[in-house]
């Protein structure tokens, strides 16, 4: 029902220029600044909504166009990569939901923290990890972001504040409190942006977190990826309220399209200068994922693939980007088409890359268990051969 | 798969269960060859056979009820399929993502004299669970001197290796509850059994932590008679008579410790086997007196050995054998490391490492 709504309040005539600077023939120059409006007005509980014009840039749409394709070239990939048995365990896929990692990424920076459930591959990406890291951890190579014992759930980046990749739903969020508090102690003007779906959205422990974060007013901003389906159960027969926006009640909250990344970039924007001064926030991106929840969920038989495709049609992230950029001429159908050539391209040398990356050794199932190791007896009877004596 | 055919014979008679409505822990009843034709068996995998099960629990008792994650659409090894269709939305029906909220639920239901069916989607999820099963679930009968109790609740997860799980959808959590005086713990090892077990817990008058094998969901395929059926909790069998070793395990190992068996057999090792079942409380008697017999134990369990539920075996049973025995007590198990995702085989106690094993016991 929601998802109808949005789809048609998105009309076109967002993408028609409305400041000045668009007066200005082509080609404009990459830094000018544009003023552009988000899809639909943001929903805010119990805070004041930022404006609906959000400054950007010819450079900039570039770059969230491209970022964007090669996030959805990845997870197309990782898809026939695990259809081909090159990826082994759990793998969930992030195509559909790219501008809220995007548009996260232009409003923060390394400092500021961010984790994550177990759909990561990414939000890993937008930190700054590389195609090759996202390949080799996924075939379990050694080259992978978790040295590929983590595998598609577990990605992580430390030098750029991503603290991964969580397996249980919901158990990152309380982490992620840990995180801000750290933040406020040392002072450093950072924060927290912990993620959770719109399933974990009912787990005790996000409740734990928000009262936490709220009574000592951490900068912990949560940010519910709403793409309407736990799992295979929609939205509306697992939560009572799907406003999750509203979910802190106490917690002032903003509902986003998390379909328009210039909508979520200024959401976060603003949801990191209110949790710097006033504590937590709620941000709602409502978006939508493509694929099913995991690989073993093909996905359709809990929605229509009119559903889908409809989403495709009228709200797809980067289509939208594309056809801002056509519309103010900063790029032709043709160099997109080229961009998106370029971007196939480069997936598949990490690719290629990744598959020559070894596995790692035997050895390596013994480290970092703990931070040094213990004796470790591997067979029983067979105590009078196998001990590995770890670093 | 080799653990279809663990299953030969389980003496007893039939039995309806039609009148049996009350909490019960004897089974109406039990397995017989002969009979089996006559009731109507079928080639079954073990999600079908739990699904009989559940289809039968629901059907026999009108105050029983399914609820877990996407379980009214059959969920996600297709366990509870047509059930919702069946016994309708009121007593099929999904809940949201909330591990602990679905057990608390299930304690409140069950108290109220209900059999709540309880499905955890994977046993890696049941952890924010451990505290309603542990201080709630597990204490209600004591703690109230006996005025309530949730004995109607069945916790069913799907637990152990599945080949590609990766960390969180491999675990084998089992030894976490054995230590917890007041709930019952059950993994079964194969379609048939799968079935009897689990109506038995779901009719037990105490709490019940049944763990399916996932790995075998799919690829054990055994008869299993389509009648209303129980088997005996806290009874371990004995699957195979031997005379130089006995093995014990449960679950998914049981197959792996047959092939082991099987080659032992070829270098004239002649083994025991045991199904344990029921790991609280377990049957000490019939696994002590084939230690008497043999002299020599072996445990098998994919749980990382350290605290195992082995360790808990192989303690009692040098208590009880010790001079019996001729060999120190094997443990063939998991090793202690978070199961891993690339390094699974090595992870795993499979058929040579307990071919090993029973060769060094042998021959200490």
């Amino acid at each position: 029902m929601a998802l109808s709504r949005i789809a048609s309040s998105s009309s076109s005539s967002v993408l028609k220029p409305i400041s000045a600077a668009l007066t200005l023939r082509r080609p404009l120059s990459s830094d000018t600044t544009l003023t552009i409006e988000t899809s639909i007005p943001f929903t805010a509980h119990n805070c004041d909504a930022p404006s609906r014009s959000v400054e950007t840039s010819p450079s900039e749409l570039l770059t969230f166009y491209r970022d964007m394709a090669v996030m959805r070239r990845m997870e197309i990939a990782a898809d026939s990569l695990y259809k081909s048995k090159l990826i082994r365990g759990f793998c969930h896929l992030y195509d559909g939901q790219e501008a809220v990692a995007i548009g996260m990424e232009a409003a923060t920076n390394k400092k500021d923290c961010i984790i994550t459930a177990y759909r990561d591959h990414c939000t890993f990406l937008g930190r700054g990890g590389s195609l090759l890291q996202v390949f080799a951890e996924l075939m379990g190579r050694k080259d992978g972001c978790s040295k590929g014992k983590g595998g598609s759930m577990h990605f992580y980046k430390k030098d750029a504040g991503f603290y991964g990749g969580h397996g249980i739903v919901g158990a990152q969020v309380p982490l992620g409190c840990g995180l801000a508090f750290a933040q406020k102690y040392s002072k450093d003007e950072n924060v927290t942006f912990a993620l959770y779906g719109d399933g974990a959205a009912n787990q005790g422990q996000l409740f734990e977190a928000l009262n936490i974060s709220a009574l000592w007013d951490l900068p912990a901003i949560l940010v519910c990826e709403n793409n309407h389906y736990g799992m295979g159960t929609a939205e509306w027969r697992a939560a009572k309220s799907p406003a999750y926006y509203k979910r802190g009640d106490y917690v002032p909250g903003l509902k986003v399209d998390g379909m328009d990344v210039l909508a979520v970039k200024q959401a976060c924007k603003f949801a990191k200068e209110h949790a710097l001064k006033n504590g937590p926030l709620i941000l709602e991106m409502d978006t939508y994922r493509y694929h099913g929840h995991s690989m073993s969920d093909p996905g359709s038989t809990y929605r229509t693939r009119d559903e889908i495709s409809g989403v495709r049609q009228e709200r797809d992230p980067i289509e939208r980007v594309k056809k801002l950029l056509v519309a103010h001429d900063i790029a032709t159908e043709k160099e997109l088409k080229d961009t998106e050539k370029e971007v196939r391209k480069e997936v598949d040398e990490a690719i290629a890359k990744a598959k020559e990356s070894p596995v790692p050794q035997p050895s390596d199932l013994f480290t970092n268990v703990y931070v040094k190791g213990y004796g470790v007896e591997a067979f029983g009877a067979d105590r009078k051969e196998v001990r590995a004596t770890l670093p | 798969m080799s653990a279809a055919n663990l299953v030969r014979r389980i003496g007893g008679r039939w039995g309806s269960l039609v009148s049996q409505r009350g909490f019960s822990t004897t089974p109406t009843s039990i397995i017989e060859n002969g009979a089996a034709a006559e009731q109507g068996v079928k080639s079954l995998n073990l999600y079908s056979a739990i699904n009989q099960a559940l289809h039968t629990a629901l059907d026999s008792d009108p105050r029983s009820y399914v609820f877990g994650e996407d379980v009214s659409f059959g969920g996600v090894f297709r366990c509870t399929t047509g059930l919702a269709d069946r016994f309708g939305k009121s007593r099929v029906f999904n809940t949201p993502l909330c591990e602990q909220g679905i057990i608390g639920f299930g304690i409140g239901l069950a108290a109220m004299g209900n059999r709540a069916i309880a499905e955890i989607q994977f046993a890696d999820y049941i952890f924010p669970a451990f505290d309603q099963i542990v201080n709630e679930a597990a204490k209600f009968r004591y703690r109230s001197g006996n005025q309530f109790n949730c004995g109607g609740l069945t916790i069913r997860a799907p637990y152990g290796a599945v080949g590609h799980g990766g960390h969180y959808h491999s675990q084998s959590p089992e030894a976490f509850f054995c230590h917890v005086p007041g709930i019952k713990v059950v993994i079964p090892r194969s379609p048939r059994q799968a079935k009897g077990l689990l109506l038995s817990c779901i009719r037990d008058p105490n709490p019940v932590v049944f763990f399916e094998p996932k790995w075998l969901y799919r690829l054990a395929v055994e008869e299993v008679p389509e009648d209303d059926y129980m088997l005996p909790l806290s009874e371990a069998e004995v699957v195979r008579q031997g005379s130089d070793i006995t093995l014990v395990g449960w679950g998914a190992q049981l197959s792996i410790m047959e092939q082991a068996c099987l080659d032992a057999e070829k270098e004239g090792i002649s083994c025991e086997l045991i199904d344990l079942k029921t790991l609280i409380p377990w049957d000490k008697e019939t696994v002590e007196a084939s230690v008497k017999k043999t002299g020599r134990l072996l445990i098998s369990h994919e749980a990382p050995v350290t605290g195992g539920f082995g360790a808990e075996i192989s303690s009692s049973i040098v208590e009880r054998c010790f001079s019996r025995l001729e060999a120190p007590v094997s443990r063939v198990c998991g090793l202690d490391t978070p199961f891993p995702l690339v390094f699974e085989p090595f992870y795993m106690p499979t058929k040579n490492k307990i071919l090993d094993a029973i060769k060094s016991t042998v021959d200490y």
